[in-house]
């Protein structure tokens, strides 16, 4: 009989192995490039992609369950177009805010609507609402609207400046927005029946059904934290460009799976967490800035980050064989 | 006869009692009047062949299908599950063949899902580690409980499914089918806790195909037989013979009818032989397969009977070794070239690697023929009907129409498609891993019938099972393997289950 064995997770280790990966590139950077190796750098990380961590958090959710969603590009771009529309019109933004984050919130629950009542695959209900929305952008303004409302203005702006030797930092105020956003979401995942709830379907939905699991609100309720991370996504997105333009964010989804998958979350479900969805963000940012120092094509970002995605899934692969090896010997 | 059902003469009170209960599917009539009643403190088999409606029953009873008549009585009280979740609530637990749980969640979050002990608004993690460690106590299951489940043997996920079960405040548990992926020593373990459960009070209802094993731990027997009660008994009053003559509604001389080839004394030609054969897993392996001749390959699990199979069949890479057919030497390497040299291999797991659920009866006995003479050369529809008709009649699998999908066939109809599929390609030498394993009792002396009027016809057949009766049946040559090694040879009249168990332990 087995007794107190104990091993490390899949998800541990990728995390582990991510969270190396960024320091070492973000040490490899600083010794390259003057001025890479500052605390400016690190925190620049999070003011340009305060936007991209909660949307990564967001379908962090709905890959637990082992779906997917791929609307969420759209979802950020619509909410832009459409906050600078309604802003442009003159709406204040207390309400244009809680507007678009329903709109989100709406798109997420037809979709999990669709995935649990009709069975429809995500992947394909979750295209039809990146059609739609991405078009819808269009039909509002194919132009650029730019924002010139004083409280996004304000958002836009509000930072913390700070001397840190001779540099300069600043941290953006709307990235603690993006940090709730972590945390919250870590909290749920962990400690709510609702969260345990997402990791039992991605496990095994069929057991989860006759565990006695809540399986079709917690299915429809992980799509609609995934739409309204994105609406929220897109808010910060427009704080920090201030505009709305239908064309923003192309393949911005797979930025976000990509980032969840490089922190250790399986896309077969089950697995993962949202700390580790963040160290994925934060190592495409390192690349990123890499490229940019070096002045390279961005397109080296996506060469890059391709590369990286093939190694980690691969690396789980075999992680995950070896365990089954083992516990076979056991 | 027949006892009555209700047991209130007897002390205990009757838990659960369902009378009348009837169920249509579109064109079966699955459950008709059946009754079937539950005392406290017992441990009350459920048997029939697969179709007797067994599933059904439990099925009803667990809110997964709902009655169209009848009435359940829980405890005095009507009720009507309409979700296994309903039935739950009434305190009847289900632990289902497949383990019904996460395997990515820990032990004890297994153990608490969906009614966690909180602190304030959230889980109490501590809390419920430590009280999943004092259920598992009575189990008497020393683990690790916040190690993933999937870290832990079948075994120990299934008492740990059945923690659960029972933790939920259970009164009546469902075992459907907990045996049937355990070792010996497992399943003694789990009687030792049904036994201590039952003398808990709880009622258990187990479900099995294993017949000894009834024995072992009932105290009361029901018998249902094509979707109707035949009787509900004694397990001491009632012998295993007169049980297999209820569930099947035959004497069980019928069984005893299929011949014994191994009387026939027979000098069988070579067809295949191996030479050395080695294997990543087997080594030093001697066979010789006989035209025509149903050859045994007998060994406790994991003796590398199986493995021995996939050697010949170029499954598993051999390192050593030759093979041999009709004389010549032959490079098997891969499943293809086997295919090609006539050789045909029906899987152990047959959901796994055999059948194609939503594909339909034709297709799924044609792939195998058409993948044999390549994608360029369709076989017709004209063709594949006529071989289809053929083999459904000739291995009289039961289905409306060659259209039917695979998927809606009973276990023993499975293996019947499986075993067409194969003949299909017209072999000369079909390898069977288990191929009666998980079926009723009258499909599985079909099947071993089948598979001895192919060899009369000059088919070679090898032949694995666990079950050493069907062996010494069926086999007129055998190698008994243990330990990954070829351990000792016997043909004709020397085939014995004892013979062959001397020869596992290594006597003589």
């Amino acid at each position: 009989m087995i007794t107190k064995t104990k091993s490390l997770k899949v998800e541990n280790i990728s995390m582990i192995i991510a969270c190396a990966l960024f320091v070492l590139m973000f040490v490899a950077g600083s010794a390259m490039y003057d001025h890479f190796g500052s605390v400016s750098t690190f925190l620049n990380l999070f003011n340009d992609n305060a936007y991209l961590i909660v949307v990564a958090v967001g379908i962090t959710f709905v890959l637990l369950t082992g779906g997917i969603d791929i609307s969420v590009s759209s979802v950020v771009a619509f909410t832009c177009v459409f906050s600078a529309f309604l802003l442009q019109r003159g709406w204040p933004a207390f309400i244009v805010i809680p507007v678009v984050l329903l709109v989100g919130l709406l798109n997420g629950f037809l979709i999990g609507y669709c995935v649990q009542v009709f069975h429809i695959q995500p992947f394909i209900i979750t295209l039809a609402s990146q059609f739609l929305l991405r078009g819808m952008c269009a039909v509002v303004s194919t132009v650029s609207i730019p924002i010139e409302n004083d409280f996004y203005k304000a958002a836009a702006l509000s930072k913390l400046s700070f001397k840190v030797g001779r540099a300069n930092a600043k941290f953006y105020l709307y990235v603690f927005l993006a940090l709730i956003v972590v945390f919250i979401a870590y909290y749920v995942l962990k400690y709510t029946r609702f969260g345990r709830t997402v990791y039992a379907i991605g496990s095994n939905e069929l057991s989860a059904g006759y565990m006695g699991l809540d399986v079709k609100r917690v299915k429809i309720g992980v799509y609609m934290i995934s739409g309204f991370c994105a609406a929220l996504g897109g808010v910060i997105f427009s704080f920090y460009t201030l505009a709305g333009y239908s064309l923003q964010n192309m393949g911005m989804e797979l930025d976000a799976i990509s980032s969840a998958v490089i922190g250790g979350t399986l896309l077969t479900g089950g697995v993962g967490n949202v700390w580790g969805s963040v160290i994925g963000v934060l190592i495409q940012g390192v690349i990123q800035t890499i490229v940019t120092y070096q002045n390279l094509n961005a397109w080296w970002t996506r060469v890059t980050i391709a590369a990286l995605l093939c190694l980690f899934i691969v690396l789980q692969r075999i992680i995950s064989i070896r365990a089954d090896r083992q516990k076979g010997k056991g | 006869m027949a006892l009555p059902v209700s047991g209130e003469a007897m002390g205990k009170r009757d838990i659960l009692y369902m009378t009348d209960i009837c169920k249509t599917f579109p064109g079966v009539k699955a459950l008709d009047h059946v009754r079937f009643g539950l005392r406290e403190g017992e441990i009350h088999s459920l048997l029939g062949e697969n179709g007797a409606g067994k599933s059904t029953l439990i099925k009803v009873l667990t809110g997964v299908e709902q009655k169209d008549f009848g009435t359940i009585m829980m405890d005095g009280k009507e009720i009507s599950p309409q979700s296994p979740i309903d039935a739950q609530n009434s305190g009847i637990s289900t632990v289902y063949q497949e383990v019904n749980l996460c395997p990515d969640l820990s032990v004890a979050e297994n153990v608490f899902i969906g009614r966690e002990p909180k602190k304030g608004r959230h889980i109490d993690w501590k809390k419920v580690n430590e009280r999943t460690r004092e259920i598992l106590k009575d189990f008497d299951l020393d683990i690790n409980v916040e190690e993933r489940l999937d870290n832990y043997p079948v075994a120990i996920q299934q008492m740990i499914a059945i923690a659960r079960a029972v933790d939920v405040n259970a009164k009546v548990l469902i075992l459907d089918e907990p045996t049937s992926s355990l070792s010996a020593q497992e399943v003694k373990k789990l009687f030792d806790i049904m036994r201590m459960l039952r003398d808990r009070g709880l009622g258990i209802v187990f479900v099995t195909h294993f017949l000894d094993q009834v024995y072992e731990v009932s105290d009361r027997i029901t018998v249902l037989r094509n979707g109707t009660f035949v009787g509900t008994y004694d397990a001491d009053k009632l012998p295993m013979l007169e049980l297999v003559g209820k569930m099947i509604g035959k004497d069980y001389d019928s069984l005893e009818a299929i011949p014994k080839l191994t009387n026939t004394g027979k000098e069988y030609k070579e067809l295949l032989r191996i030479e050395d054969g080695t294997t990543g897993e087997i080594s030093g392996i001697n066979v010789s397969i006989g035209e025509g001749e149903v050859t045994g390959f007998s060994g406790l699990l994991g003796s590398g009977r199986s493995e021995l199979a996939r050697l010949i069949f170029g499954a598993d890479k051999k390192t050593k070794g030759k093979t041999f057919i009709k004389g010549k030497e032959k490079d098997i390497r891969n499943p293809l070239d086997a295919i090609k040299n006539d050789i045909a291999f029906c899987p152990e797991d047959r959901k796994k690697e055999g059948i194609v659920g939503d594909l339909t009866i034709r297709e799924n006995i044609t792939i195998a023929l058409q993948s044999k003479r390549g994608l360029l050369h369709k076989i017709s529809r004209k063709e594949a009907d006529e071989i289809t008709e053929k083999l459904i009649k000739d291995l009289a699998i039961k289905t409306p129409s060659a259209d039917q999908k695979i998927k809606n066939l009973s276990g023993g109809n499975q293996q019947k498609v499986l075993l067409a599929r194969w003949l299909a390609t017209d072999p000369d030498l079909l390898i069977l891993d288990e191929p009666t394993r998980g079926i009723d009792i009258g499909a599985k002396a079909e099947i071993q019938k089948i598979v001895v009027d192919l060899a009369s016809k000059g088919m070679s057949c090898i032949f694995i099972s666990s079950e050493l009766e069907e062996m010494e049946r069926c086999c007129s040559k055998m190698f008994v393997l243990n330990d990954k090694k070829i351990v000792g040879q016997l043909s004709g009249d020397e085939i014995s289950q004892s013979a062959i168990m001397k020869q596992i332990a290594g006597e003589e």
